[in-house]
């Protein structure tokens, strides 16, 4: 039986079955209705934020929603499928965000500018991945998220410090190119009752844009490669042990998640027409990543819409709403002050340990598990 | 170099094992020959373990050498020893319960598609995997979790499987299945290097036999010469295969 004499063919048992409409989600469905429910929910909602709600902040909340589905899904695969923590993500995030800025500042508003900008980001953030990690990956997990905090807080440094070429403290404002500024007209007559501009055309650009990364990160994780990605979370020696080069492999997910983290800056770039080291460079926009991954559920992509859409939400309304509550308690004792907008970073805080409290897995994994639980009855 | 008929497929010369601070193997010398299944026997801590992950580069032999099908593969990184043609099938259940018993199986066959006969012959020696194919492996019970382990390690044609303690912590009627998989395995041809601690299991799978106490191989030769010599038994083992019977 060692060494079989009969006809090579392949065995379908060992291929993952796909239905057409498993396809697009590469076999991984959410395996859940409350979840299936939740995302068709978010998903249309910012699908057709341009014709739900009027006003511009909703239409960047959406955006900013967009952007932060992709960080996420891409810290995901670094975090919840490959087991490596890393300190660096936003790092990425930034040159994304500085290509384009830098780009469009110096060679004008152009496509082109923005596809120089975008390829010397994206061949700049692999670059850095791949030596990091070929440099830190052998090491143990917790010097290694040291180094990719080191390297990072010297990057944020470094983008303050050069200002003749990333603006400093103060950052870079830059004109669109023509096609996305909200001047630009494609069609006559407007569309489902919405005249469409340059700023809409900017959302969908944004929205398709990571709905289709997002597709890609979903086919990264349900490959052979994904597999063995998981494999090594869950064991690196057993791992090794199969064959596979732990390192090599840990280094291409992080080059993978680095450049789909440099698109997200871009795109985020693209929508605020302005990039500086507090937009996508700052620690605290790490921890933001890092709730929002806990929060929707570490190791399933899923997550990353959730926790990014709850997050983003609760920093664009929460305060709004508290607001509104306070001055409904106004006239009893301490609840007012309690729920004051100026305290809304209590309670996201205090809704963050609920939830971790609540769904040790994040929401995803919570749902799934019951699902799971009604289906084995 | 031509290698002759009767080289063994594995051999240690001397092998010194450092585990941070400890000596653990203190010069081992020892042979596996091709298309046997070769007991490795000891008490616990006599360094079994530490063996198999030397062989594995899992722990780096500190001097000595490690011939594989006449290649030197002491200094070779994990992965290309499991390249190599050698497969370990950790104790302790090692599977990757998040992944599925499928996922598993995969996993393994570096080469491919799993070859559909030898799918069937996997299934045969291992049933269960069949009914769980699509579950979680961590949803399985110890000792389905074990014949994953085993089954991952021959999901691909291998030159040499090393085993370690694959009874452990199993249920008698568990050990059974697992034994008649061995001899199944060993008809088959593979060669094999099983450590087991159950010797009343050993002493019905083991062409040849090797036992080691503190880091040293104390014997080596036919399995059939132990079982027969009850005092040496004693001796190396301190008990009879009577008293396990």
């Amino acid at each position: 039986m060692t060494r079989s004499s009969a006809p090579a063919r392949s065995f379908t048992e060992t291929r993952i079955r796909r239905g057409p409409s498993s396809w697009l989600l590469s076999s991984d469905t959410p395996r859940s209705w409350a979840l299936s429910l939740i995302l068709i929910v978010i998903v249309t909602c910012l699908a057709a934020a341009p014709f739900l709600f009027s006003g511009s902040q909703p239409l960047s909340t959406a955006a900013k929603i967009c952007v932060f589905v992709l960080l996420v899904a891409s810290y995901d695969l670094l975090l919840g499928y490959t087991g490596i923590v890393s300190f660096a993500h936003t790092m990425f995030f930034g040159i994304g965000g500085y290509g384009i800025a830098i780009a469009l500042e110096r060679l004008g508003p152009s496509w082109e500018s923005v596809a120089v900008g975008l390829v010397a980001a994206l061949a700049l953030s692999a670059v850095l991945a791949a030596v990091i990690g070929l440099l830190s990956l052998r090491v143990r997990a917790i010097f290694f998220s040291m180094i990719t905090l080191a390297v990072a807080s010297a990057v944020a440094v470094l983008a303050s410090q050069l200002s003749a070429i990333t603006g400093g403290e103060d950052g870079l404002s830059f004109q669109l190119p023509a096609e996305l500024r909200p001047a630009f007209r494609p069609f006559a007559e407007p569309i489902l009752g919405l005249a469409i501009n340059g700023r809409i055309l900017a959302y969908y650009m944004i929205f398709i844009t990571a709905a289709v990364l997002f597709l890609v990160l979903l086919r990264v994780v349900n490959s052979p490669f994904g597999r063995v990605l998981q494999a090594i979370r869950e064991n690196e020696f057993r791992a090794e042990a199969l064959g596979y080069r732990v390192v090599a492999y840990r280094t291409a997910a992080s080059v993978i998640s680095a450049m789909a983290a440099t698109v997200a800056g871009a795109l985020l770039a693209l929508w605020l027409r302005y990039n500086g080291p507090d937009t996508t460079l700052s620690f605290s926009i790490m921890i933001d990543i890092l709730l929002m991954v806990v929060i929707g559920g570490m190791g399933t992509l899923y997550g990353a819409i959730i926790g990014a859409a709850l997050f983003v939400l609760a920093q664009s309304y929460l305060q709004v709403l508290m607001g509104a509550g306070s001055q409904t308690l106004s006239g009893i004792p301490i609840l007012p002050d309690l729920v004051h907008p100026d305290r809304w970073l209590l309670w996201l805080g205090l809704l963050f340990i609920v939830s971790v409290y609540a769904f040790p897995g994040g929401i995803v994994g919570h749902l799934r598990k019951r699902g799971r639980s009604h289906e084995l009855g | 170099m031509a290698k002759g008929i009767d080289e063994p497929l594995l051999r240690l010369e001397g092998v010194h094992t450092h585990i941070g601070p400890y000596h653990i193997l203190h010069g081992v010398y020892c042979e596996v020959p091709n298309g046997e299944l070769t007991m490795l026997l000891g008490r616990n801590g006599a360094g079994k373990t530490t063996m198999l992950r030397t062989i594995m580069g899992l722990w780096r032999a500190s001097s000595g050498s490690i011939h594989f099908d006449g290649r030197d593969i002491t200094a070779l990184p994990s992965p290309d020893i499991a390249r190599s043609g050698i497969a370990y099938v950790p104790e302790a259940m090692a599977i990757f319960s998040d992944l599925t018993v499928r996922e598993n199986i995969v996993l393994a066959a570096r080469n491919g598609p799993v070859h559909s006969s030898r799918l069937d012959w996997m299934f045969g020696l291992f049933p269960a995997l069949k009914r769980f194919w699509n579950l979680p492996a961590g949803h399985l019970s110890g000792g389905q979790k074990q014949m994953l382990a085993i089954a991952r390690a021959i999901a691909e044609p291998r030159r040499l499987l090393l085993v370690d303690e694959p009874t452990k912590g199993l249920a008698p009627v568990m050990i059974h299945s697992m034994i008649e998989a061995f001899r199944a395995l060993k008809a088959a041809g593979e060669t094999i290097l099983l450590v087991e601690q159950n010797f009343h299991a050993a002493s019905q799978l083991g062409d040849n036999v090797i036992v080691m106490d503190d880091g040293l191989i104390v014997h080596s030769g036919a399995m059939s010469d132990l079982v027969a010599d009850k005092a040496l038994q004693q001796r190396l083992l301190g008990l009879s295969l009577d008293s396990h019977q």
